[in-house]
C-alpha cells in the first residue's frame, strides 16, 4: 500500500507541476523557453528558502523529475560544494550535481545527430 | 494617386506547373497537382537543397508544358521564404536566364506575377517565368524550432506549405493579367507570430479597398476574390472588417490556405501558409479553372508577413504586405 | 481602427487552445514520466545504488529514452499532444538538446551540431547555473 501510494504521490505532484506550466503557456503567452527557465529559477529559489525538499521528501520523483527539480538539483550541489570548499563552492556547486543530466543529453543529442536525420512530420 | 496599375498589353498565363509535397498531395486539392514528392525530400540531403529542387522541377515542368524553349523565357522573377532568398537562386541556378530574386514573404507569388506583367507589358520581356516556393521543414528550422522538437500550437497558428509554382508569362493562354495594385506596408502592431492570419489581414484589407475605391468594377464582377494565405483566422477577420466599411465579398471570398488542407482531417490549424501556398493552389487549381471556363474574373492578392525572427525577439511587431493582381479573360 | 482596438479586436476573437483537454493532458503525462521515474528509482535502490546516485540515474535514464524518442520522430507527436506534460520533466530538456543536434547536421558537425545543439537548452543551463551561483554566494555569507 505504501508503496503504491509513493508512485500517485510522485504522479499527482509531477502531473501538478506540468499543469502550472500548461496554463502559463496558455494563458499568459509566455513562452515555452521562458517557462522552463522560471522553473529552474524557481527550484532554486525554492530550495534556498527551504520549500522544495519538503516537497521533494514527500513526492520523491514528482518533485526530481521536472525542470524545478534540477533547480533543487543546482541547490542542493551549491549547499555541499559551500560547505566543503567555502566560496569556491558557488562556482563550482551547479554544474557538478548537475553534471550527470547535461553530460547525458550531450552525449546522447551527439550521438542521435549521427544516426537520424529530421524528419517531414505527419 | 490612383493606386491601380492597368495593362495595356497584359500578358496571358501561357503556361503553368505546381510541385508540392506529401501533405498537399493528401490534401482536398492533391490530385490538381502536377508533380509531388512522398517524404518531401525531393531526393535531396537536406531541406533547403529540397526547396531548390522543387523551384527547379516547377519551372522545367511550365516550360515543358507550354512547349517553350529555356533560350525564350527572357527573365526569371523568383522568390521563396528563405534567408538571402536561396531557395531560388540555388534551385534556378542552371537555367540561362536572367534572374530576378524577389522577397515578399508569402505574397511573393502575387508580386512576381505582377512585376513579371509589367516587365511584359512596357516591352521589356517577351515571356517571362515567374517561380515561387516553401518548404514546411526548412521554414520551420528558420522561424521556429528543430523539426523533431517538441512543442504545441495554437489554434490560430498556420502551417507552411510545402510546395512551388512556376507561370510563364507570354502571349497565348487562357487567362490574362490585367490589373495591379501593390500593397503598401501595413502593421497593426501584432506580435504573435502564431496569429499571421491576423497580421496580414489589414494589409489585405488596406490593398482590396484601394482596388475597389478606384475601380470601376465591383464585387459582382467577380468570380472569386482568393487570397494567398490568410488561412481561417485572417479570412473571418477579412470579412468581418471589409463588411464593416461596406464591402461584402464574403460569397466571393476564397483562400488558399484554407483551399489546400483538410483543416480537421489534418491537423493543420488555421490552414495553410507561405508562398508555395497561393503558388501552387493557383498553378494546380485556379487555373485549371480558367482552362475549364469555370472562372473567368478573379482577384489574387498575395499576402505576405514581413517579419524575421530576430525582429521579433526584439520585440518588433509584424508588419504585412499585400499585392492584388487582376486575372481574366 | 487603430493598433491598441485591433489588437483587442484580435484577441477576443482568436480561437483559444482548450485549457480542460491541455491541462488534463499535461497532467496525465507530466505524472505518468514522474511515476515512471519514481519506478526506476526504486529499481536502481533495489539493485544497490546510492540515494544520490539513484536521483542521477534516474534522470539520465528519462534523458535516455526522450533521446531515442526524438530520434526516432515520435517525441514530437506525444509532446503536441501532451504540451507541458512532456516539457517540463527532464524528457523536455532532453528533446531541447537532441532535436536542435538532429536538425543541425546538415550544417556539419561544428558549425552545425557542435555551434547549435544549446540553442533551445542553452537558457536552462545559463540561468540554473546562474542562480546557483547566486545562492552559493548568499549562502556562503549567510548560511541560509
Amino acid at each position: 500500500m505504501e508503496m503504491l501510494l509513493e508512485y500517485v504521490w510522485a504522479f499527482v505532484v509531477g502531473g501538478l507541476f506540468c499543469v502550472i506550466a500548461q496554463l502559463l503557456i496558455d494563458k499568459t503567452r509566455i513562452t515555452p523557453a521562458r517557462v522552463l527557465v522560471s522553473y529552474v529559477c524557481s527550484g532554486v529559489a525554492l530550495t534556498a528558502l527551504g520549500i522544495y525538499e519538503p516537497i521533494v521528501n514527500f513526492a520523491s520523483c514528482g518533485a526530481t523529475v521536472p525542470l524545478t527539480g534540477f533547480g533543487y538539483a543546482i541547490a542542493k550541489g551549491v549547499e555541499k560544494a559551500v560547505d566543503e570548499s567555502g566560496l569556491l563552492g558557488a562556482l563550482t556547486g551547479a554544474l557538478s550535481a548537475t553534471a550527470g543530466g547535461i553530460t547525458a543529453a550531450i552525449v546522447l543529442g551527439y550521438i542521435c545527430s549521427l544516426i537520424f536525420s529530421s524528419k517531414t512530420k505527419d | 494617386m490612383n493606386d491601380i496599375i492597368k495593362l495595356k498589353n497584359p500578358p496571358h498565363i501561357s503556361s503553368y506547373y505546381s510541385v508540392v509535397g506529401s501533405h498537399e498531395r493528401s490534401g482536398p486539392l492533391g490530385a490538381c497537382f502536377d508533380e509531388y514528392s512522398s517524404d518531401d525530400r525531393f531526393g535531396k540531403d537536406s531541406w533547403e537543397k529540397a526547396e531548390s529542387e522543387m523551384q527547379r522541377l516547377a519551372l522545367s515542368g511550365a516550360i515543358k508544358r507550354g512547349d517553350f524553349k529555356e533560350s525564350d523565357i527572357d527573365a526569371l522573377l523568383a522568390g521563396d521564404l528563405l534567408n538571402q532568398c536561396v531557395g531560388s537562386s540555388y534551385g534556378l541556378i542552371d537555367f540561362d536566364i536572367p534572374y530576378i530574386g524577389l522577397y515578399g514573404a508569402c505574397s511573393t507569388c502575387a508580386l512576381s506575377l505582377a512585376l513579371g506583367a509589367i516587365l511584359y507589358d512596357s516591352g521589356a520581356s517577351s515571356a517571362c517565368a515567374c517561380v515561387t516556393s516553401s518548404h514546411y521543414c526548412a521554414s520551420e528550422r528558420q522561424f521556429r524550432f528543430p523539426l523533431e522538437y517538441g512543442g504545441q500550437r495554437t489554434p490560430t497558428s498556420q502551417w507552411t506549405v510545402t510546395g512551388a509554382g512556376a507561370f510563364i508569362l507570354s502571349d497565348t493562354g487562357h487567362a490574362k493579367i490585367k490589373e495591379i495594385v501593390f500593397g503598401k506596408s501595413v502593421d497593426m502592431g501584432i506580435n504573435d507570430i502564431n496569429n499571421m492570419g491576423a497580421a496580414m489581414a489589414p494589409a489585405c484589407i488596406d490593398t482590396i479597398k484601394r482596388y475597389f475605391k478606384n475601380s470601376n468594377h465591383t464585387i459582382e464582377d467577380f468570380d472569386l476574390i482568393l487570397t494567398g494565405d490568410l488561412g481561417f483566422e485572417g479570412s473571418e477577420i477579412l470579412k468581418d472588417l471589409l463588411l464593416r466599411e461596406g464591402l461584402d465579398i464574403r460569397d466571393k471570398h476564397a483562400d488558399c490556405g484554407l483551399m489546400i488542407y483538410d483543416l480537421d482531417a489534418q491537423d493543420k490549424h488555421a490552414g495553410g501558409s507561405g508562398c508555395g501556398c497561393s503558388a501552387s493552389v493557383l498553378a494546380g487549381s485556379v487555373l485549371r479553372n480558367f482552362e475549364a471556363s469555370t472562372l473567368n474574373d478573379i482577384l489574387f492578392i498575395g499576402t505576405g508577413a514581413l517579419m524575421s525572427p530576430m525582429t521579433l525577439y526584439q520585440g518588433g511587431t509584424i508588419p504585412s504586405v499585400a499585392h492584388l493582381v487582376h486575372i481574366g479573360r | 481602427m487603430d493598433k491598441e482596438d485591433y489588437k483587442k479586436y484580435v484577441e477576443g476573437r482568436a480561437k483559444k487552445s482548450s485549457y480542460l483537454k491541455n491541462c488534463s493532458f499535461a497532467f496525465l503525462i507530466g505524472g505518468f514520466i514522474c511515476a515512471l521515474g519514481q519506478g526506476l528509482r526504486n529499481l536502481y535502490l533495489y539493485l544497490g545504488a546510492w540515494e544520490q546516485d539513484a536521483s542521477t540515474l534516474v534522470s539520465i535514464s528519462l534523458i535516455f529514452i526522450a533521446s531515442i524518442l526524438t530520434g526516432l520522430g515520435i517525441f514530437d507527436n506525444i509532446a503536441r499532444i501532451a504540451g507541458a506534460g512532456t516539457l517540463v520533466p527532464i524528457t523536455g530538456f532532453a528533446n531541447a538538446v537532441v532535436s536542435p543536434a538532429i536538425d543541425t547536421k546538415s550544417e556539419g558537425y561544428i558549425f552545425g551540431v557542435g555551434a547549435k545543439i544549446f540553442t533551445i537548452a542553452g537558457p536552462v543551463i545559463l540561468y540554473g547555473s546562474l542562480s546557483g551561483v547566486i545562492y552559493g554566494i548568499i549562502y556562503y555569507f549567510t548560511g541560509i
